[in-house]
C-alpha cells in the first residue's frame, strides 16, 4: 500500500506538469491582457508594464520563466494585486475556505450519510419522504438563491446573526455560510446513501448475515453501510476537492476573504499568475483526494488491495 | 486538513483575537466608522492605482500637496501655501512646517520630489503616470529616454518644493489632488522596497495609518496621532469592506454592519429610496456615457448619419426608466458641473423628441439610407454588463424605427476595449469616461486625432485639433474656456460620439454618519467626518 501510495504520488508530477502547460497556454487564447483596461493606458504605460512583468517577452519565453519559478516554489506575483504575491494571497485566503469546507464537509457527509441511511432503512416511511423533499431542495435550490435568503432571513429581518463578515471567524460568522456551503453536499450524499443502502440491504452477504441470526444494528453499521459506502466514497474526493477550495457564491455573499473568488476574478481580470495559481492548486487537491479515495476503497472492500 | 489542526486554529485564533482586543481596548468608547469600499484596491502604493476604489482608502493615509474639502473645493493639503510664476510654469509649495509621516519623522519637499521621480520612473510601471506628465521631462522619463534625475521637481529646502512644467497646465493644481501625486516616504519605501506596503511597514502622511490588510475580507486604518490636523479628526478607526457584491453591502448596510456603501445597482434606486430615504445619495458626477462611431467606413464616415443616429436617441428613456435617474440625460461630452466651462450642445438638444426623429429619418433620407435607399446595417458592440445591455436592446429599437438593421453584441470589460484600443473595426461601440481631473480637456482631449489610445472611432477634424492645440498656449483661464467651448462646438456638430448620459455618484450613508456633502469630484475623506 505505501508503494502504491508512493508510485500515484510521483505520477502525479507528469499529471501536474500536463495541467500547467495547457492552462498556460489556454490562458493566453483568450483576448485582452491584465493592463487592457476599461480605460485603456497610454502605449507608453502599457508597454511599461508589460515589461515590469516579462509581458513583452515572447510567449514560451514566459512560459519557460514560469516552469523555472514554479519549479523553485515561486508562484510570481500578482498582476492584479501588486501588493501581493499570488502565494501571499492563495496561502493567506485558503485557510478560511478550509475551514469553512471542513465543517460544511463534516455536516454534509456525516448528516448525509446517517439521514440516507435512515431514509433507506425505513424506506416508503414518513420518515423517508421527509428525507428525499429536503434532499431535492438541496438539489434544486442553487446556492445563490438559498445564500442570500438565509442572510436575509437570519441577518437582516430576525437580525440574529451576521449579514456578512469573518470577524473572529467564531460560530455566528460561520454558521450561515457552512448551513449554505453544506446543504447541497448534504442533499447529494443522502440520496447516494439511500441508494446504495436499498441496494447493499438486499445484497446477499446481509441475507447470509440475517440468515446467521447477527444483531440487525450490527448487520447495519458493520455489514450493509460499509459496502454502502463505496460509491459515496468514490463522489467524497472531487467533492472535498472542491469544498475545500472555497465557493465563489458563499464566499461573495457572506462577504467571506476566501480562496474561491481568486478562480474568478483571476480569469476575468487575466492575472495570469493568479489563474495559473488556483489551477496548480485545485490541481494538488484533486490529486491528493483522489488518492485518499483509492486507498480508502483498499480500507473498506477486502475485495482491493494495493501491491 | 485534521479536526485537530481546525481546533488548534481556531484556538489560536481565539486566544490571539481575545489579546488583541485586551491590547486595543480603549480608554473611551472608540468612534470607529464601517466603509463599504465598492471593491477590493489593487494596491496601497499610489503608483499602482488607478480608480476610485483605491483612492478612498490612499486618501485617508496619506496626503497630497492638494486636496479636496467635503464639498469638493480644492484645498491646501500637505502645502500650506503656494505661489506660481507669472508664464504658469513654475509653482513653488510651502510644505507644513507640522506636516509628519505616521512615524514622527518630518514630510519634506525631498519626499516629494523621490515620489514623482518613482511614479515618473519605467521601471516602477506606474499606471497612471501620465498624470504628471505636465512636469518638465515627464514623458520622456517615463519613455525610458531621460533619467528620472532630470524631472522638473526640486528641493529648494527642506519644507520648499518647486516644480517646473513643460508647458503651462491651467489644472496642474488639480492633477496634484490626483491618487498617483500622493507622497511616498522616502525612507520607508528605500528601507523596505516593494513591501513598503504591507501593513507595519506601511507609513503615511495622512490622517489615519494602515494597520491592517485581509484581501478581500477588510482593510483597517487608524488614526494617525502625528497628523497635522489630528484634533480635528472625529473618527478614530476606519474599517473598509472591500466586497464589490452590491447585494451583500445593502444587506450588510440595512442590518447595520455598514454605515457607507459605495456604488448600488442604478435599477434599484427607486426601491432603496423607499426603504433607506434620504440615506441614498445620488449626485452628478464627472463621467460621460456615451457611443462612438467608428468614421473610418461608411456609412458612419457621413455626418449625417451619425447625427441622424445620435438625435434619434431619446436619452431621458435611457436615463430614466433604464436607470431610474441614477443617470442624468446628456448631450454634451463634457458634463455639467466644471467650474468656469459652458458646454456646447448639438442643436437637436432642445428639440422635441418626436421632431429629432421626423428629422432623422429625413437625414438619413438625404444620405441615401433607410426607407427606399440603400439599407443601413448597424452592429453595437458594448462590454458586458446588465445595464449596458438595456440600453442597447433601447437605441437598437429607437434606430430600428428610423428603417436600420440592428444587431448587438458583447464581449468581456477586457476584450472589449483591448479590441478598440488596438484599432478594431467596428460600426457603433459603447465607451465611457470618467474625469480625472474637474477640465473639459480631460474629456475633449479623448478625440484629438494624434490620441491613438481612445480616439476609437479615429475621428479626425483639424480645426478642432487646432483649438485644443491652442488651448494648452493660453494662460488667460476665461479665454482658455472659450476655446475649448468652441473646439466642443465641432464635436457637437459632427457627433463622432454621441454623449447619452451624465453618471452619478451613489451611495449609501447612514443617518449616524456627520459631514457628508455630496460632490462631483466623489472625494470623501474620513477626517472630514463624524459618527453618532
Amino acid at each position: 500500500m505505501f508503494r502504491f501510495a508512493f508510485r500515484r504520488f510521483l505520477s502525479a508530477v507528469p499529471t501536474l506538469f500536463i495541467v500547467v502547460t495547457l492552462s498556460f497556454f489556454m490562458m493566453r487564447i483568450a483576448p485582452g491582457g491584465p493592463f487592457h483596461l476599461e480605460r485603456p493606458l497610454p502605449p507608453q504605460v502599457f508597454e511599461n508594464l508589460n515589461r515590469a512583468f516579462f509581458l513583452d517577452q515572447p510567449l514560451i519565453v514566459q512560459y519557460g520563466h514560469y516552469l523555472w519559478n514554479l519549479m523553485h516554489g515561486d508562484f510570481g506575483p500578482s498582476f492584479i494585486y501588486r501588493d501581493f504575491t499570488v502565494a501571499e494571497l492563495i496561502g493567506n485566503s485558503l485557510p478560511y475556505s478550509m475551514t469553512l469546507g471542513f465543517w460544511a464537509l463534516l455536516i454534509g457527509v456525516g448528516g448525509g450519510v446517517f439521514v440516507g441511511s435512515l431514509a433507506a432503512l425505513k424506506q416508503n416511511s414518513l420518515i423517508d419522504y421527509m428525507v428525499m423533499s429536503v434532499a431535492n431542495i438541496g438539489i434544486t435550490v442553487p446556492n445563490f438563491v438559498f445564500a442570500p435568503l438565509m442572510s436575509l432571513v437570519f441577518a437582516v429581518v430576525l437580525g440574529w446573526l451576521p449579514a456578512g463578515g469573518w470577524d473572529d471567524g467564531g460560530f455566528r460568522n460561520l454558521v450561515l455560510p457552512v448551513i449554505s456551503l453544506a446543504l447541497p453536499q448534504f442533499a447529494v450524499f443522502a440520496r447516494i446513501t439511500r441508494g446504495s443502502m436499498i441496494e447493499t440491504l438486499r445484497a446477499d452477504h446481509i441475507r447470509t448475515a440475517r440468515a446467521y441470526g447477527l444483531p440487525s444494528r450490527t448487520i447495519v453499521i458493520v455489514h450493509a453501510l460499509r459496502a454502502a459506502l463505496m460509491p459515496v466514497i468514490s463522489y467524497l474526493g472531487p467533492t472535498a476537492a472542491g469544498v475545500l477550495t472555497g465557493s465563489v457564491v458563499v464566499e461573495t455573499v457572506f462577504s467571506l476573504p476566501g480562496v474561491g473568488r481568486y478562480f474568478v476574478l483571476g480569469a476575468l481580470n487575466r492575472d495570469y499568475t493568479l489563474v495559473m495559481g488556483t489551477v496548480v492548486l485545485i490541481s494538488i487537491f484533486i490529486i491528493v483526494f483522489n488518492l485518499i479515495v483509492d486507498l480508502l476503497y483498499a480500507v473498506l472492500d477486502p475485495r482491493v488491495r494495493y501491491e | 486538513m485534521s479536526f485537530h489542526f481546525v481546533l488548534r486554529a481556531s484556538a489560536a485564533a481565539m486566544l490571539a483575537g481575545t489579546m488583541l482586543a485586551a491590547a486595543a481596548m480603549p480608554s473611551m468608547a472608540e468612534s470607529v466608522i464601517y466603509r463599504g469600499n465598492g471593491g477590493e484596491p489593487k494596491s496601497l502604493d499610489p503608483a499602482h492605482t488607478s480608480i476610485d476604489i483605491e483612492e478612498f482608502i490612499l486618501k485617508d493615509y496619506l496626503e497630497g500637496l492638494t486636496v479636496y474639502d467635503p464639498t469638493g473645493k480644492l484645498i491646501p493639503g500637505a502645502a500650506e501655501s503656494w505661489t506660481i510664476s507669472p508664464d504658469g510654469t513654475v509653482y513653488t509649495f510651502k510644505i507644513r512646517e507640522t506636516a509628519k509621516w505616521s512615524d514622527g519623522s518630518p514630510v519634506t519637499a525631498d519626499d516629494f520630489v523621490f515620489s514623482f521621480q518613482r511614479v515618473e520612473s519605467p521601471k516602477e510601471a506606474a499606471e497612471y503616470a501620465t498624470i504628471l506628465y505636465p512636469i518638465k521631462n515627464a514623458e520622456a522619463i517615463n519613455g525610458g529616454k531621460a533619467d528620472p534625475s532630470t524631472l522638473g521637481i526640486k528641493a529648494v529646502d527642506a519644507k520648499t518644493l518647486e516644480i517646473t512644467l513643460e508647458r503651462p497646465t491651467p489644472y496642474f493644481l488639480q492633477l496634484l489632488a490626483h491618487q498617483t501625486a500622493l507622497p511616498v516616504s522616502k525612507a520607508a519605501v528605500t528601507k523596505f522596497g516593494a513591501d513598503w506596503v504591507k501593513p507595519g511597514n506601511i507609513v503615511g502622511n495622512g490622517a489615519y495609518v494602515v494597520t491592517e490588510n485581509v484581501a478581500n475580507d477588510h482593510l483597517t486604518s487608524e488614526k494617525n496621532k502625528y497628523y497635522w490636523d489630528a484634533s480635528n479628526v472625529k473618527i478614530d478607526k476606519v474599517v473598509y469592506n472591500p466586497s464589490e457584491d452590491a447585494a451583500t453591502t445593502i444587506r450588510m448596510f440595512e442590518a447595520g454592519e455598514l454605515d457607507t456603501v459605495y456604488n448600488f445597482p442604478a435599477d434599484q434606486t427607486d426601491f432603496l429610496k423607499g426603504k433607506f430615504s434620504d440615506q441614498v445619495h445620488i449626485n452628478q458626477a464627472l463621467a460621460t456615457y456615451y457611443y462612438v462611431f467608428d468614421t473610418r467606413h461608411a456609412p458612419f464616415d457621413d455626418v449625417r448619419v451619425r447625427k441622424a443616429l445620435s438625435m434619434a436617441v431619446d436619452r431621458d428613456f435611457l436615463a430614466d426608466k433604464i436607470y431610474a435617474k441614477a443617470q442624468l440625460p446628456a448631450y454634451s461630452l463634457v458634463p455639467p458641473g466644471i467650474v468656469g466651462y459652458t458646454a456646447s450642445l448639438p442643436d437637436f438638444a432642445g428639440k422635441d423628441q418626436l421632431d429629432r426623429e421626423d428629422e432623422a429619418k429625413a437625414l438619413l433620407k438625404e444620405a441615401g439610407y433607410g426607407e427606399g435607399g440603400k439599407p443601413l446595417k448597424i452592429d453595437i458592440r458594448f462590454n458586458t454588463n446588465e445595464n449596458h445591455k438595456k440600453v442597447a436592446t433601447a437605441v437598437a429599437d429607437m434606430w430600428k424605427s428610423l428603417g436600420a438593421e440592428v444587431t448587438i453584441q458583447n464581449l468581456d470589460v477586457k476584450s472589449h476595449y483591448a479590441y478598440l484600443t488596438e484599432g478594431g473595426s467596428f460600426d457603433v461601440a459603447r465607451a465611457g469616461w470618467v474625469a480625472d481631473y474637474a477640465d473639459a480637456e480631460n474629456f475633449l482631449n479623448l478625440l484629438v486625432s494624434t490620441n491613438t489610445s481612445f480616439n476609437y472611432g479615429h475621428w479626425k477634424n483639424e480645426k478642432f485639433d487646432e483649438l485644443m492645440a491652442a488651448s494648452y498656449k493660453e494662460f488667460d483661464a476665461a479665454k482658455r474656456q472659450k476655446i475649448l467651448s468652441d473646439a466642443e462646438a465641432f464635436v457637437s456638430a459632427e457627433q463622432p460620439v454621441a454623449p447619452f448620459m451624465g453618471s452619478a455618484n451613489l451611495w449609501l450613508v447612514s443617518s449616524k454618519v456627520k459631514g457628508w456633502t455630496d460632490n462631483a469630484v466623489n472625494q470623501h475623506l474620513t477626517r472630514f467626518l463624524s459618527k453618532d
